[in-house]
């Protein structure tokens, strides 16, 4: 399959300040990638240049074949954008401001309308946006980045705003999307919230990315030690810690409590050892490290550098 | 072209929402009525050329209001979308940068057209309600006066365009937009006559008058309404002046087109180069 977004040795300077520095990558079709960040990562700056709104200092664009920055507009007709701070004019109504960019992508109104009921607005379509809370406005960004089933997704932030229940069923249908063949891109500042929904993690951080590829390459790559915690039974403490002593990094915690931090090689040993027949365990669990302890790792790991 | 309608029509919903049209239409009626009425009192009703006193006084409260109201629609057109973070929406669209300039301008010009041509249709209207009978010159002249007028304001918008392409803010571009009119509606007029006084005619000839002239769009509508039509200008006190012109109503015409086609052109341009 050939890459639907191509970004090669890309270069954004701002004046003195480069917001993106020497980025490679590409993303397929079919595939959710997160692009995580800090605020001001250049995650945004990403987007706008894949949207050809500004231009490359160094380096190229490809989206869909085509240089964004071009002026050719035939590739933007399969583009959905939901910026970050999403704004309307406030003095149309939901109906009309979707009739508006279904316009201008082509689309019929109907199947427009289609998609505000797809995305809960469809009590208020006829109501003022200036009415509408974040929630009901961010529902309308992303129904107008919806129109005309675009072939790549650019999702800047897309559920700041929204309650649990709405982010369940915005993931359903980017999910959906993307099932059909789609490229999704998606900007966040927590990984926490990707988590088994973006096949791949593109992390950036001061323009540089720091990282890429699935959750489990990263985790492999990172080499951050899984977390075992033991219920130990009643014991002399003295023959617990004869017991644990081939196990490098372990610690108290509470009474019967011990956790092992475990490096991804000695960790089936560890379990063995841990589900031994004299083993003192009452009850075991096994904490993978978390997405925030990888994103934090990988941050620290190019500060250092 | 279609994207260019798409977003003109755009404009014309959302300044019929905002209530622009209404406003501006209401402001234009409102004054040329009364106008019409207090204004015909000093000539002591020779009922004839009525319509001609009309112009006379229209187009100068043309020159005053057309302005500021084309400035107040157009200066926030660009700077403001950016600042409202519409506009970064927009251009992820299958869209050109000067379609949307286009489009707003169509769509602008519309809404101020609408406005003058009711607004000052009122006028005509109601001097015909009251009887007046009113000959073929007058009406062209009225016709002439009205076209000229939604000129006018096309020169300001795209004025105004150019400010909002240029500059930062909106606070900026509210700021500039003021100063522009102060300038060509009141300061520019104030200064050249100032100048011509002092000078007595040793320095500032007829043909550098003319092009000073020129300069500002404003006294380019002047000179068109009311050296134009021979009976406007024995009502305005300038068949002296219409006599000596050199600047004929076509140059005059062609000079207030090129005054809204540079300004929208130079906007385009700012437009495309400004980054988001």
């Amino acid at each position: 399959m050939t890459a639907t977004v191509d970004i090669r040795n890309l270069v954004k300077r701002f004046g003195a300040v480069a917001a993106v520095k020497d980025v490679s990558f590409t993303l397929p079709p079919g595939e959710t990638v997160a692009l995580v960040g800090h605020n001001g990562a250049g995650k945004t700056t990403l987007m706008k240049l894949m949207l050809g709104l500004i231009h490359p200092s160094e380096g190229t664009v490809q989206v869909l074949g085509e240089n964004p920055a071009a002026g050719d507009f035939a590739a933007r007709r399969h583009l959905g954008y939901l910026p970050e701070s999403i704004s309307f004019n406030t003095g149309l109504t939901g109906r009309e401001t979707i009739a508006f960019y279904a316009r201008l992508k082509r689309q019929p109104i109907a199947l427009a309308l289609a998609l505000i009921e797809r995305v809960g607005l469809g009590h208020a379509v006829d109501r003022r946006v200036g009415t509408y809370s974040k929630g009901m406005r961010q529902r309308l960004g992303l129904a107008q980045a919806l129109l005309g089933r675009p072939r790549v997704l650019l999702l800047d932030e897309p559920t700041t705003g929204l309650d649990p229940a709405l982010r369940q069923s915005f993931y359903d249908i980017v999910e959906e999307l993307r099932a059909d063949g789609a490229t999704i891109l998606l900007s966040s500042h927590a990984l926490t919230e990707l988590e088994e929904r973006a096949g791949r993690v593109i992390i950036m951080n001061r323009g540089v990315k720091v990282a890429d590829g699935t959750l489990d390459e990263l985790r492999r790559i990172a080499q951050l030690p899984t977390r075992i915690r033991l219920r130990v039974a009643e014991q002399l403490p003295d023959a617990l810690e004869n017991w644990l002593a081939p196990i490098a990094n372990w610690r108290r915690i509470n009474g019967h409590g011990v956790e092992i931090d475990a490096a991804p090689a000695d960790k089936i040993a560890i379990l063995r050892h841990a589900t031994g027949p004299e083993a003192p365990v009452d009850d075991l669990e096994v904490v993978p490290p978390t997405l925030d302890e990888l994103y934090a790792h990988f941050l620290r790991s190019q500060e250092q550098a | 072209m279609r994207n260019v309608l798409i977003v003109a029509l755009k404009e014309i919903q959302e300044a019929l929402r905002n209530r622009w049209v209404l406003a501006t239409t209401l402001l234009l009626a409102a004054l040329a009525l009364s106008l019409t009425f207090l204004g015909s009192t000093p000539t002591g009703h020779v009922g004839v050329r009525a319509l001609d006193v009309v112009i006379v006084s229209l187009s100068s409260l043309t020159i005053f209001l057309l302005p500021l109201i084309a400035l107040l629609i157009s200066h926030d057109a660009i700077v403001g979308e950016m600042e409202r973070g519409t506009m970064l929406l927009l251009l992820s669209y299958p869209i050109a940068r000067w379609q949307v300039l286009l489009g707003k301008f169509a769509g602008h010009l519309m809404v101020l057209a609408f406005a003058t041509l009711l607004g000052y249709g009122a006028a005509a209207g109601a001097l015909v309600a009251t009887g007046a009978t009113i000959d073929a010159e007058s009406w062209a002249a009225f016709a002439a006066m009205i076209g000229s007028s939604i000129l006018l304001g096309a020169v300001f918008i795209a004025v105004g365009y150019l400010v909002s392409a240029l500059v930062g803010s909106r606070g900026a571009a509210a700021g500039a937009a003021i100063g522009i009119w102060l300038l060509f509606v009141l300061i520019y007029d104030m200064a050249l006559l100032g100048f011509l006084v002092v000078d007595q005619g040793r320095v500032l000839s007829g043909g550098l008058l003319n092009t000073l002239l020129l300069l500002n769009p404003a006294d380019i509508y002047r000179l068109f309404n009311l050296t134009g039509f021979a009976n406007v200008s024995a009502f305005s006190g300038m068949a002296g002046v219409a006599q000596s012109a050199q600047l004929g109503p076509s140059l005059l015409l062609a000079a207030l087109i090129a005054w809204a086609l540079v300004p929208l052109g130079l906007a385009a341009v700012a437009f495309s180069r400004r980054e988001l």
